[in-house]
């Protein structure tokens, strides 16, 4: 009983620990997420997603800023800011008229467009989020790659030729596994019924074998269950037209 | 009967070994000194004769290549399995189709495979004058008759006891 008592508080005591832990005393930081690498063609536009985490509420305060750094230089330039929600766009750079704001802070959004790519804009770009008084927290980076032609990513066309083939294989063996079972379902039910025929025929032919000198073969035809359906429907027919004439007498 | 049996589980072997190696041995193209393969290019570089390798372009015809080869030793490996759980479940006289079924698909996957590198390898390296195959692909090419020449033998083979 008192050990019960101990392991039960002790327990309350881990909860209450855990809880603390997880809502009482968040952690402090505020967390940006952005693709590591993003591929663009030449004149085409590509999107750079930058979504955050951040424990606080999202307050009217939260500036989002887009940095640039080019491949071949060693420049960090500002291209984007947004605050007191109001995008600014980097009117004199590079990204002049190209650049697009398509995110939503309240949606923990912060998202931009580039057009007409060129390459130039290869480059590390990087997304910062500041929501005070939730400040701390790392920046996220993205590289963009900007190509004549996309090249297709490593293993798209492997995987999509194993996958396509291995469910095609799978497909027609599941195909081929219900047909049989339903065929077999099938013979099953036809030779019960032959069965029960059979064995009321068989009865009758036992009361009026004394007025009926032999039965005809019929009988012996339908115990032949492994033809195919359509002869066995035919017998079927055949059988009842026996028990017609059966029943005329 | 169990000399025959043996000799097609060897046989089967033999076809899985040769579509292992094939596709994993960096041996299908041998431009002057550099050797190239599905997966990654290698060279050795100097005097030192440092080994070194990269990997292999994307090209989509690169990748149904791999793709292939991969399906082929899937196919293979489950025909054999296939053999043995038909071995002890087929009644009297029952044929091994479905083991022959997948042993002749393995076969099929290989040739296109090989197929493929054979026209489109020129896509993924620059063809020159000394560009020539290597005992891997050739090995490719061997394994495909073996596995159609076994499948065969699954489907015409009746089980005795």
């Amino acid at each position: 009983m008192g050990s019960q008592g101990t392991s039960g508080s002790g327990s309350l005591v881990l909860v209450a620990a855990l809880f603390s832990a997880l809502v009482l005393a968040p952690t402090w930081a505020i967390h940006v997420y952005t693709h590591r690498e993003v591929h663009g063609t030449v004149g085409d536009q590509v999107t750079l997603a930058c979504s955050f985490w951040s424990s606080e509420w999202i307050s009217d305060d939260i500036s989002i800023t887009w940095l640039f750094q080019p491949e071949s230089g060693k420049d960090t330039i500002s291209i984007f800011h947004f605050v007191k929600g109001q995008p600014y766009v980097d009117e004199v750079g590079a990204f002049k008229n190209r650049m697009e704001w398509v995110g939503d802070p309240h949606r923990k959004d912060g998202s931009i467009i580039i057009r007409n790519l060129d390459y130039t804009d290869n480059g590390t770009f990087t997304c910062d989020v500041k929501n005070p008084p939730d400040i701390g927290g790392k920046s996220s980076q993205v590289t963009l790659y900007v190509f004549e032609k996309v090249p297709t990513r490593y293993g798209v066309v492997l995987g999509a030729v194993i996958g396509g083939v291995l469910g095609l294989v799978i497909l027609v063996v599941v195909i081929g596994y219900l047909i049989r079972y339903c065929w077999l379902r099938r013979q099953a039910t036809l030779q019960r019924q032959l069965s029960a025929m059979e064995k009321g025929k068989l009865q009758r032919s036992a009361k009026d074998s004394s007025k009926r000198g032999r039965q005809p073969p019929v009988l012996y035809a339908m115990l032949d269950h492994s033809r195919s359906t359509k002869s066995a429907s035919e017998k079927k027919s055949k059988g009842g037209l026996g028990e017609s004439r059966k029943d005329k007498k | 009967m169990l000399l025959l049996l043996l000799g097609i589980i060897v046989l089967h072997v033999a076809v899985l070994v040769l579509l292992f190696v094939s596709t994993i041995v960096s041996q299908w193209l041998i431009v002057n000194g550099r050797t190239a393969d599905l997966w990654q290019n290698c060279s050795t570089l100097g005097v030192q004769s440092s080994f070194q390798c990269v990997t292999s372009s994307t090209n989509e015809w690169l990748q149904s290549v791999q793709a292939m080869m991969i399906l082929s030793i899937i196919f293979s490996v489950l025909s054999l399995f296939l053999f043995f759980c038909q071995l002890f479940t087929l009644t009297k006289g029952g044929r091994f189709y479905i083991t022959g079924i997948f042993q002749i698909l393995a076969g099929l996957c290989v040739m296109s495979g090989a197929a493929i590198f054979t026209v489109r390898h020129t896509d993924w390296q620059p063809d020159t004058s000394d560009t020539s195959f290597g005992f891997a692909y050739i090995l490719a090419w061997v394994a495909f008759p073996l596995a159609v020449v076994s499948g065969v033998i699954y489907v015409i083979l009746r089980k005795r006891e």
